[in-house]
């Protein structure tokens, strides 16, 4: 899905000019944003950018200091969070420790008074794989299970928007990574509009259609995983979505930035530099090298390359097409 | 969410108004009125009740009160440090040694004050065991004075300063008092110079549990004291109904909320760490 | 914070000993006078020499029309101002939960340091002056308003407690689900609290059976409690139906209490 596409269609929600202040504190500064319908969006940022206040601003346990929420092309603002047509799985859950999985999940169709919740309530069990563990407390779950009873308790409710407050976070690493692609599939699956909040950019890019990346309460870029990646807009979102050789004030990425004994002859820029350390990493090495105007580079090669020895002189080369020019 | 919030502090905001500030606010206007012919008030206005409360008879209650409370506090914390440090140190049954402290406060402070009443009377059963086995030939007078009052509000208030403590040494670190030993301090020496610094908020926090409620205390000094050991509140209490004297006894009140109040920030500011 | 640490820093055994040596004597101190106001409940005298076990003086009390009104005005007004102080209380501390109000938190932690005298007679001053425009006359009722009145702070302090340990989140996942504020509350927020609320009531319960001072300002005539006629006996002289009477309100408050303490810790 390229950018261009995303622009071109009907957001399902859209955020105009959204500011959120707290006294001495700005935690979201104007910031605007169209989410199309159907996807897999991302909020990616540090911790203390505003995503989470974001996330609480769509949901309505926050009222913006500024701007306007657009939901379906419906004015949210001032809506309390049981009158928006989004649900919100919490980084913590927040299952209902007193209700079992079923009454979990059967919560939000009760208070909205839908009839025949019964049946609905069986799908959503199956939808995440939970059949046969409805009669059990949170406390009884593991934490991947709980995680998938806070999915379906938001998902039978079908609403506009799901929310996702780094819902992956609470998990061990591997777990977390299997989720990934559970999560994924969902979203293809139940074709609800996914507004994902992580911290972790690997997360970001493996699940999503496209990527708002906050600093400071400001969106910096919106894109596509590979064009957040490959052509940042700052060097902010250059520095967060990966490492970066930055040289002469271009930027690199280490896999693309090579280490050669002999200065290639074919249009590849070069620059003289000594090895400073070489790392084994498994699947690939590092070695770093220092230049002549003491600027450092990382190169990511492969483990066929050889090896280079601390104080070997050697030429840092790398492809122009492949620099990141930013301010 | 503030209608909600609005409504739920209705009746709070009802109790304040009526059963918490109104009647405060009553005796403060009572202690300066006039007392009325028939018990009651009356105008005019006077500041006449406060006038009479340095008098020498009034001072010595007040000093009793005082003295007492401050007496009650250090027995009580002399008492309780050993039995906390006792319960820090339980491996196992914590939770039953602290309920065997906390249990008998809960159970009835009349019960528990009357049983001092049958333990040292003239007819009690110490007087009694003692001339029985022949010790003694006429009863001792250990009840109805200074000594017995004292010693009822140690057994009343002795639970207050037991938990306090114990969460303060709860948290001490054993590392502490291992180092302290590894550069030579003996016991006594890592008792005083690193224990009992570091209780130092539970003290604060005990006293303040126990001075407090001494200083306002009545039923104690009134059925252990007879009519000899005459605290601040049963003053008040005096007043109130066998002398009818409304606006003193008022006065007398907003004193002893005053030294009440005094007390407290005193004691807050230093434990303010501990306190409830 | 340090690690969880297993070892003790008792050292040497001797001193442990004499510390254990020294507790027993403290809780010697703080129960054996109960024990044995209850022992000589027992007593077949009604001198303080033992002469036999006897169950008379429990006939005394069982029989004693006065003290069963007495104990029958108490339980009412337990229960009856229990019900209000913990509704009132439980609202309270929920509300200031979710936003302070430094006015009526002072004021529940003021009403817990005043001085009980000082309480009561606060109260009888208040409600003479009332009463002179309403004609109305000291009562059962005035007794139970009075111990709603000091009943609040104790529930509010426990209910308080428990919301200490409760997640913020689980009342917005509830709205985010269509659940007003209300229907959180409901449905969310106070099966979380049962527990403390009913130990809070249980306290309330305790507290406001055994209460002398406040509610012996404020009776009126024929509202003479259990607390008050245990009063008038102990200032009149001895008497074994004390200790009958005595042992059965530490036998059941304390039951009240235990119970109260494990709801605590639920």
């Amino acid at each position: 899905m390229l950018l261009a596409n995303i622009l071109s269609v009907d957001p399902i929600l859209e955020l105009r000019d959204v500011a959120k202040h707290y006294p001495g504190h700005a935690a979201v500064q104007g910031i605007s944003l169209r989410i199309p319908k159907g996807g897999f969006f991302s909020l990616l940022g540090p911790s203390g950018c505003g995503k989470t206040t974001t996330l609480r601003l769509i949901a309505g346990f926050e009222e913006p200091t500024a701007g306007q929420i657009w939901l379906n092309r419906e004015l949210v603002n001032g809506r309390r969070p049981y009158q928006r047509d989004v649900s919100t799985v919490f980084q913590s859950y927040a299952l209902f420790p007193h209700l079992t999985v079923r009454e979990n999940i059967e919560f939000g169709l009760k208070e909205h008074k839908i009839p025949n919740r019964a049946g609905r309530v069986d799908a959503a069990i199956a939808l995440v794989q939970l059949a046969g563990k409805e009669g059990r407390y949170p406390a009884q779950l593991s934490g991947g299970e709980r995680q998938r009873v806070a999915l379906a308790r938001s998902l039978v409710l079908e609403p506009e928007v799901l929310l996702l407050d780094e819902p992956l976070a609470a998990l061990d690493p591997q777990l977390r990574k299997q989720m990934r692609g559970e999560l994924k599939e969902l979203q293809q699956r139940v074709g609800i509009t996914f507004l994902f909040v992580t911290h972790d950019q690997e997360e970001a890019m493996s699940m999503s259609d496209a990527i708002a990346v906050m600093h400071q309460g400001k969106i910096e870029q919106v894109g596509t995983p590979e064009e957040v990646y490959l052509r940042p807009a700052s060097r902010f979102v250059a520095n967060f979505l990966g490492a970066v050789n930055w040289i002469d004030g271009v930027g690199l990425r280490p896999e693309i930035t090579r280490m050669a004994r002999e200065a290639p002859a074919d249009g590849l820029v070069t620059r003289p530099a000594t090895v400073t350390r070489t790392v084994f990493l498994g699947n690939c090495i590092h070695v770093t090298a220092r230049l002549e105007s003491g600027e450092e580079a990382v190169a990511q090669l492969g483990r066929d390359h050889g090896t280079f020895q601390a104080g070997e002189p050697v030429h840092v080369v790398w492809n122009r097409a492949d620099e990141m020019r930013l301010s | 969410m503030s209608r909600l919030r609005f409504w739920f502090l209705v009746p709070a905001r009802l109790w304040l108004l009526f059963l918490f500030l109104a009647p405060l606010a009553i005796v403060c206007a009572y202690s300066l009125l006039t007392r009325g012919t028939y018990g009651g008030v009356e105008r005019p206005w006077t500041v006449e009740s406060y006038q009479r409360l340095p008098d020498p008879l009034y001072a010595a209650i007040l000093v009793r009160s005082v003295a007492l409370s401050a007496a009650a506090t250090a027995i009580c914390l002399v008492l309780a440090f050993p039995l906390a440090l006792f319960i820090s140190r339980a491996t196992r049954r914590k939770n039953l040694y602290l309920h065997l402290v906390i249990l008998p406060f809960w159970t009835s402070f009349l019960v528990r004050t009357y049983a001092w009443m049958f333990l040292l009377r003239d007819t009690g059963l110490v007087n009694t065991a003692l001339i029985g086995l022949g010790f003694l030939r006429h009863p001792l007078p250990l009840l109805y004075n200074d000594g017995a009052v004292l010693l009822g509000l140690v057994y009343g208030f002795l639970p207050f300063m037991v938990l306090p403590l114990y969460a303060t040494l709860e948290r001490l670190d054993p590392a502490l008092l291992e180092a302290a030993a590894d550069l030579g301090a003996k016991p006594w020496s890592v008792f005083f110079r690193v224990v009992v610094p570091l209780a130092k908020p539970g003290i604060w926090a005990g006293a303040a549990l126990v001075f407090i409620p001494c200083l306002g205390a009545y039923l104690t000094p009134d059925l252990l004291g007879g009519g000899k050991s005459v605290m601040i509140g049963n003053l008040v209490q005096n007043q109130f109904t066998t002398a009818r004297d409304w606006p003193f006894g008022s006065a007398v009140s907003i004193a002893l909320m005053l030294l009440t109040l005094a007390a407290l920030g005193l004691f807050y500011r230093r434990a303010s760490k501990e306190l409830l | 914070m340090s690690p969880a640490v297993t070892r003790k820093p008792g050292g040497h055994p001797r001193s442990s000993r004499t510390l254990g040596f020294y507790a027993a004597l403290m809780y010697a101190f703080l129960h054996v006078p109960l024990l044995i106001l209850i022992g000589f409940s027992f007593n077949a005298s009604r001198f303080t020499l033992w002469e036999g076990f006897s169950w008379r003086w429990y006939h005394a009390v069982f029989t004693d029309a006065d003290m069963a009104d007495a104990a029958w005005n108490s339980a009412v007004i337990a229960v009856v101002s229990t019900l209000i102080s913990t509704v009132v209380g439980t609202l309270a501390a929920y509300a200031l939960w979710k936003r302070g109000s430094r006015l009526l938190s002072g004021s529940l932690y003021l009403s817990l340091v005043t001085p009980e005298i000082v309480t009561g007679i606060s109260l009888l001053a208040f409600f003479q002056w009332a009463f002179r425009w309403l004609g109305w006359r000291l009562g059962l009722y005035t007794v139970i308003l009075a111990h709603v009145s000091f009943s609040i702070a104790y529930v509010a302090i426990v209910v308080a407690s428990r919301l200490r340990t409760f997640d913020p989140a689980l009342e917005e996942a509830a709205m985010d689900l269509g659940a007003t504020e209300w229907r959180a509350f409901w449905r969310v927020t106070l099966p979380a609290l049962a527990p403390g609320i009913a130990a809070a009531a249980l306290l309330a319960l305790t507290i406001s059976f055994d209460d002398y001072v406040i509610t012996s300002m404020v009776a009126g005539v024929d509202s003479t409690t259990l607390p008050m006629v245990i009063y008038a006996m102990a200032r009149r002289g001895a008497n074994p139906s004390i200790n009958a009477i005595s042992a059965l309100i530490v036998v059941a408050i304390g039951a009240v209490i235990l119970v109260s303490e494990r709801l605590r810790e639920a």
